[in-house]
């Protein structure tokens, strides 16, 4: 038991962060929320450059090896800047599903062009699915970075598949997002082909621990950001000639964001531990982070916006992005009141 | 980063359960599972001895003061095994948590040796005598009064809120020794033997019924010139010291029984239908997360060394696990419905979970108040302004 990161993981979580918060810049994403959503530069270069996309992907399978608290603190690192980036769909939840539920072939096709940036991959969980041998119809209104992906992970119907976005039988409809760093697109597959993955049940898991460990990180990393900024707002700002900081109901307020963020953090990082260790916690402790660390990054984001005042209810005030992708964070992958009935069930022993 | 223990750790581990399991099964099964700190106190100190004779006292310590030198994975074991057992919390644990580490930070080498290993074999019981009828939080407006008189301090004055004095043997006080002197400066740390006769001790009754804690009178009360802790004047470095102990390995242990009552209110709701209310479900739900977070903030914080950063875990503790058990207290009371308003004791006592809904009040205001800890955090941990103080 040592739960404090390595000097490697410190290392990581170092060059992340100096990457993101150089690179993932307000003005970028701003650019990027006007497009598809990505900003193509900045992916192309995290790929490539900083050679981080293959962390959590096994070296067997073409990955950078190491694991899922690497993964987070990468993710962690991505969130404070809410930067727009296809981490999710194509890092956390395709290459996963890929690298762990894939045949060879499988690998050696997809793997070295979503790790290099070069394909752009999207989760399609289409809840109405049916599978005609690889012929796929169904939906799903709320695929991520959708417009931009050239590869789809299909699941439904009890299966995985890969299917190309401009196969026939695809189509793809923009959404207008509220959170336009990561916007949904309407996929709909009538008959569409698609190429079953060797192992499915090993893919959807391998990509739904990923998921859920990067979108707590994701939450933790902008909850912190949300924090660090209002502090520096609140010794800055001066009203009744003090600094806003000063006074104690505003203290109070930024001292229990603290107290929240504190907790995400552990629950981040317990979750990575849990399942890369095969503990018997794992699912209870990814249900808990990602329920937990999208609350905190919700109320952090909409204290961020009190906290400012008027400046923070503008367009042109980051803290919009922050609050509509904390807003996200509490649907994407299960709500958390379903996340917490999980949970219940669990500790009231109403599962196995 | 990891979180799993070692094979040889599990070994530990194994060692603890059984020897914890077959004392409280065998000569001392009559104090399993007691959850306040006041029952059967007699035979608890005689359980603090148990402990000191086989070795168990204070693992953590030192060989040569009566522990074990046990690591820092080992006294996290020993803690949880402790409270899984059903072994009631220690009476001595201002004597073990607080004094002890502040000795061997801070103490002579002869204080030591007078001291550890009687605290660490359960013969020396200690209270925390620093609150005042007008020093609570703020603590360094203390005005009990000592003085240096033919080589013995002198001390005049009023502690409150001290508790378990009536069952200690010392009380360690912080007093003002500089006339005159104001705020954190002038203060001295002193140890006093209870049983004289200028101190008084009297029982407070509390909001559940029980009386843990106590008004302690100094009226021309002794101890040797050599009691103090640190130098005269010093007393606030030391009381600091002191308080930085508040957040070590027992927390581990709490939490386990924090888990029990957690198990309690779970297997309440599974009994009387509550297990089906979904909003139930929810703060179940929120309570089990809860105390799974605060089992891996305190391993982040006891895995810390680096001591030269703030540590976020560490500062954010104490707020969180009393919120949470306040929360918890009320949890317990909604699964319990009106039942749990009602008592079968003749007496005004309470059985675990109501005495929970009643005690939890406690914690958000012992060892720092909530808003007291909301100002540390933003001025230590964010480094915001600090509070402005007035004259009186
Ligand atoms: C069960 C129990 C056991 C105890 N055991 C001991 C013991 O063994 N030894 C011992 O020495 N003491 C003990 N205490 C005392 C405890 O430490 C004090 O009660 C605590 O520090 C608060 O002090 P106070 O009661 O004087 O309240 P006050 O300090 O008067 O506080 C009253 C209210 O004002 C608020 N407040 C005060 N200052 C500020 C501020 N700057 N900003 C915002 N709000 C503020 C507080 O949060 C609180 O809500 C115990 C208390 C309890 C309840």
């Amino acid at each position: 038991m040592d739960f404090v990161f390595t000097d490697e993981q410190r290392m990581i979580a170092e060059t992340a962060q100096a990457f993101f918060t150089e690179n993932a810049t307000s003005e970028r994403t701003r650019a990027a929320m006007a497009g598809d959503g990505i900003d193509h530069a900045l992916w192309q270069a995290f790929c490539q450059e900083l050679g981080l996309s293959g962390i959590g992907i096994p070296e067997a399978a073409g990955g950078a090896g190491l694991g899922l608290v690497e993964l987070a603190i990468i993710a962690e690192a991505a969130g404070a800047q809410v930067a727009a980036l296809p981490m999710l769909g194509s890092l956390a939840l395709t290459a996963q599903a890929i690298a762990a539920g894939g045949s060879e072939t499988q690998r050696e096709a997809w793997l070295p062009a979503l790790l290099a940036g070069e394909t752009i991959a999207a989760h399609v969980a289409a809840d109405d699915l049916v599978a005609e041998g690889d012929r796929l119809t169904g939906s799903c209104a709320f695929v991520a970075h959708g417009t931009a992906a050239q590869l789809l992970l299909v699941s439904g119907a009890g299966g995985s598949w890969l299917v190309r976005a401009d196969a026939p039988g695809v189509t793809v409809t923009a959404q207008t997002t509220m959170d336009q760093t990561r916007p949904y697109a309407r996929v709909t597959l009538a008959g569409a082909e698609g190429e079953p993955l060797a192992d499915p049940q090993a893919g959807s898991r391998a990509a739904t621990e990923a998921g859920m460990v990067v979108l707590a990180a994701e939450g933790l990393g902008l909850a912190q950001a949300a924090l660090d900024r209002t502090v520096a707002y609140a010794r800055d700002r001066v009203q009744f000639g003090r600094a806003i900081g000063s006074f104690q109901a505003y203290k109070h307020r930024l001292a229990d964001m603290m107290v929240e963020i504190e907790q995400a953090r552990s629950a981040v990082y317990w979750a990575a531990c849990a399942v890369e260790e095969g503990s018997d916690e794992a699912a209870l402790a990814l249900h808990a982070a990602k329920c937990f660390c999208a609350d905190t990054a919700f109320r952090c984001a909409g204290d961020m916006i009190q906290l400012h005042g008027g400046i923070g209810f503008t367009w042109e005030h980051d803290a919009h992005l922050f609050f509509k992708r904390a807003r996200a964070l509490q649907t994407l992958m299960g709500k958390n009141d379903w996340h917490r009935d999980k949970i219940a069930a669990m500790v009231l022993g109403e599962t196995a | 980063m990891k979180l799993g223990f070692t094979p040889a750790q599990e070994e530990f581990r194994a060692e603890c359960a059984d020897w914890l399991n077959a004392q409280m099964a065998g000569e001392f099964a009559d104090i399993r599972g007691i959850t306040t700190l006041t029952e059967k106190a007699e035979r608890r100190k005689e359980w603090e001895q148990h402990l000191g004779e086989h070795g168990w006292s204070c693992i953590g310590w030192p060989k040569e003061w009566g522990g074990r030198d046990a690591s820092l994975a080992e006294q996290v074991i020993f803690a949880e095994e402790y409270a899984r057992a059903g072994v009631p919390g220690r009476v001595n644990h201002i004597g073990i948590e607080l004094a002890g580490p502040t000795l061997l930070a801070l103490g002579t080498e002869e204080q030591k040796r007078r001291f550890l290993p009687d605290i660490a074999a359960g013969k020396t019981i200690f209270c925390q005598g620093f609150s005042e009828p007008n020093a609570g939080s703020d603590l360094a407006s203390v005005r009990t009064k000592a003085r240096l008189e033919g080589g013995e301090w002198v001390v005049d004055g009023q502690k409150i809120w001290t508790s378990l004095a009536h069952i200690s043997d010392w009380i360690f006080v912080v007093t003002r020794s500089e006339e005159g002197s104001k705020g954190p400066k002038g203060l001295t740390f002193l140890m006093m033997e209870l049983d004289q006769p200028g101190i008084e001790i009297r029982p407070i009754r509390q909001i559940n019924g029980d009386a843990e804690f106590n008004e302690t009178f100094f009226d021309g009360a002794r101890c040797p010139e050599d009691s103090l802790i640190g130098a005269v004047g010093d007393g606030w470095r030391v009381a600091m010291t002191l308080l930085s102990f508040e957040r070590g390995v027992s927390t581990l242990g709490q939490q386990m029984a924090f888990r029990n009552e957690l198990d309690a209110i779970i297997a309440a709701a599974k009994a009387n239908g509550a297990a089906s209310d979904p909003l139930i479900r929810q703060r179940i739900a929120k309570a089990e997360i809860g105390l799974r977070l605060m089992r891996y903030g305190a391993l982040r914080m006891l895995s810390n060394t680096d001591h030269a950063s703030v540590d976020g875990a560490a500062l954010t503790y104490k707020i969180q696990w009393a919120s949470w058990r306040r929360s918890l207290g009320e949890l317990a009371m909604d699964v319990l419905g009106q039942a749990g308003e009602v008592t079968d004791h003749d007496g005004y006592e309470w059985p675990m979970l109501p005495n929970l809904f009643l005690y939890s009040r406690a914690d958000t205001i012992y060892g720092g108040t909530n808003q007291i800890q909301r100002n540390l955090i933003a001025e230590r941990g964010l480094g915001l302004p600090r509070e402005p103080r007035g004259d009186a």
